[in-house]
């Protein structure tokens, strides 16, 4: 893909040194339980990092941290250098930087399709209707889903919703978008659509972390990927490199309990 | 782009038939209904008639109708229960107004977070607790007549402002209840999606909480303003004439009862649309979100 509508006029800052998500010893519980532990990660420019791991180990909690949705215990977030888990720091700013798609979807069933894409550019980015529509609608072009501008949520397939989500989420242009199991709720057979969007983001530019049970998809689309076993990232390192050749033994564990259940 | 969407290419169905068994399903169909209205009609007649002649043949029924269902009397009540029931009507028209601001306004303000906020809050849920339980008559006594034993100047003796007044204060406890309801009822995660998109929270109220929990309410609201619309009539109580107590006056005059009668229909006859209008506006805002189905 070379010319597009989601860069057009304003294409992804350049890249620099700084990494645009940077996690420092991260620390989160609820209750007794500690969900994350010591957690560091950078994600730098234009990557793609995957978070695997099985069920439980921290992976939603990782991103809704990243996002602000919930308080760190310990440790710090960093978005483009700037420290965002300062308690001074202004959290709806830097969540208009940071696009989220649900597992879930999420989207607004009172509105349209067109109405859910088009509320944050023009409600928190003060963007002209008109203009907010338009490119709302290029956008859904591009996704496959022109004609559907005017739909309500509950009437369209699943993975239909989730090209909406994904269209909300980078609506506002994002500096960094997270995407948790995505997929996880779809037909393998609408997984392959919602996948194919991820990958147009990636060679847009899109800097992204992916929270996915796709370790195919992991493996292709991913720069970076991170083994997280409860709580902790036990292994970071290319795609290449965690699947074809982890160094942790509890990385071989999972990886191979998947190849057996058929996933790998 | 790699994605297509199968749907927007529909195949053109110029050639199809319907088939025997969609004809035969059709015929079943038509007949049942056929059948299930015949049932509906017969029994319907059945329990009219009874009723009628339970009524009828009931040993007090001469006198029962002369002083319930007297033309006369209806004709003689009539004009002056309408004259009362203009104002019924001003007063659920204001009343019902200043509910709904007010009950809204309530029920955001106790869903503030932060201790900032703890005095509002504690406030609004203290007036919500007082004014559920206080009895409507009870608090129309106290605005009625206490308000005018203070003897503050500038303030309004007049038993209509007053009544209106303590009915105000009474529903916007129930109808702040009833939207509080309605905005737990929303989702987190709709709220977590909206937050993530940056809205603040004020916005996420307003643009994505309120309206799908506005929504979710208007039928019991509607249901509190059928209930406002009957109560209006208790600013008789601070001598006002509404409808009822134009009935009253003809009534207690002339020893028969047929006003009362004269004045309930009518309420009856005004609640009945605006209950119909409910059940439309919730089935329209239904259709227009939800997928069709036959359960
Ligand atoms: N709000 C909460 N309160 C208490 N415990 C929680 C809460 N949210 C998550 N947890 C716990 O935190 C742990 C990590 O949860 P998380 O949702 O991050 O896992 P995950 O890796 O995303 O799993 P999955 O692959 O199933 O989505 C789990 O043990 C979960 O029970
Ligand atoms: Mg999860």
């Amino acid at each position: 893909m070379t010319s597009d509508a989601l860069s057009k006029g304003s294409p992804w800052p350049l890249p620099s040194g700084e990494p645009v998500l940077r996690l420092e010893a991260v620390r989160k519980t609820y209750g007794s339980a500690v969900v994350l532990r010591d957690v560091a990660l950078e994600v730098p420019a234009h990557s793609v990092t995957a978070l695997i791991g099985a069920s439980g180990s921290g992976k939603s909690t990782l991103l809704r941290c990243a996002n602000l949705l919930e308080d760190v215990d310990d440790g710090a977030i960093f978005l483009d250098g700037e420290e965002i888990t300062d308690p001074r720091i202004d959290q709806d700013a830097v969540r208009r930087r940071i696009g989220v798609v649900f597992q879930a979807y999420n989207l607004f069933p009172h509105m349209t399709v067109l109405d859910n894409i088009t509320l944050a550019p023009r409600r928190v980015h003060k963007v002209p209707r008109d203009r907010a529509e338009t490119e709302a609608r290029e956008l859904l072009d591009r996704l496959g889903l022109a004609g559907r501008a005017g739909e309500y949520p509950d009437r369209l397939s699943g993975g239909q919703q989730q090209r909406v989500a994904i269209a909300r989420a980078v609506a506002t242009r994002p500096r960094l978008l997270l995407l948790d199991e995505v997929t996880a709720a779809l037909d393998p057979e609408l997984v392959g659509e919602v996948l194919a969007v991820i990958r147009d983001l990636k060679d847009e530019g899109m800097t992204m972390v992916i929270a996915t049970h796709e370790m195919a998809f992991a493996r292709d689309v991913a720069d970076q990927v991170c083994f997280l076993d409860a709580g902790v990232i036990l292994e970071r390192g290319t795609a290449d490199r965690v699947f074809g050749a982890p160094a942790e033994q509890r990385t071989r564990d999972f990886l191979s309990r998947l190849t057996e259940a058929g996933r790998l | 782009m790699t994605v297509r969407d199968e749907q927007d290419e529909a195949v053109p169905d110029g050639t199809y038939e319907p088939s025997p068994r969609r004809l035969a399903r059709e015929r079943y169909r038509r007949a049942r209904t056929r059948r299930a209205f015949a049932v509906a009609a017969a029994s319907s007649t059945v329990t009219a008639a009874v009723l009628v002649t339970l009524i009828v043949e009931s040993p007090g029924w001469q006198r029962t109708r002369d002083t319930f269902l007297n033309a006369h009397y209806a004709r003689l009540a009539l004009p002056k229960v309408l004259d009362g029931l203009w104002l019924n009507l001003r007063l659920l028209a204001v009343c019902g107004a200043v509910v709904l601001v007010a009950g809204l306004l309530i029920a955001v303000l106790r869903t503030l977070r932060g201790p900032v906020f703890f005095p509002v809050r504690a406030l609004a849920t203290a007036y919500v607790d007082f004014f559920r339980g206080l009895p409507l008559i009870i608090c129309i006594l106290m605005s009625v007549f206490g308000i005018p034993a203070l003897r503050l100047s500038g303030v309004t003796n007049d038993p209509v402002l007053l009544g209106g007044f303590a009915l105000c204060l009474t529903y916007t406890a129930y109808v702040a209840e009833v939207f509080r309801a309605g905005i737990e009822s929303v989702h987190p995660s709709q709220r977590a999606a909206a937050r993530s998109l940056g809205l603040t929270s004020a916005q996420t109220m307003r643009h994505v909480v309120l309206p799908q929990a506005v929504r979710r309410v208007v039928p019991p609201l509607l249901n509190d303003l059928v209930s406002l619309q009957k109560d209006t009539g208790l600013v008789s109580i601070g001598g006002a004439v509404d409808a009822v107590y134009a009935a009253q006056i003809i009534a207690s005059r002339d020893f028969n009862y047929t006003p009362y009668v004269v004045a309930g229909l009518i309420f009856v006859a005004i609640t009945i649309p605006l209950t119909r209008f409910t059940d439309w506006i919730a089935a329209r805002m239904n259709g227009r979100q939800a997928q069709g189905g036959t359960v």
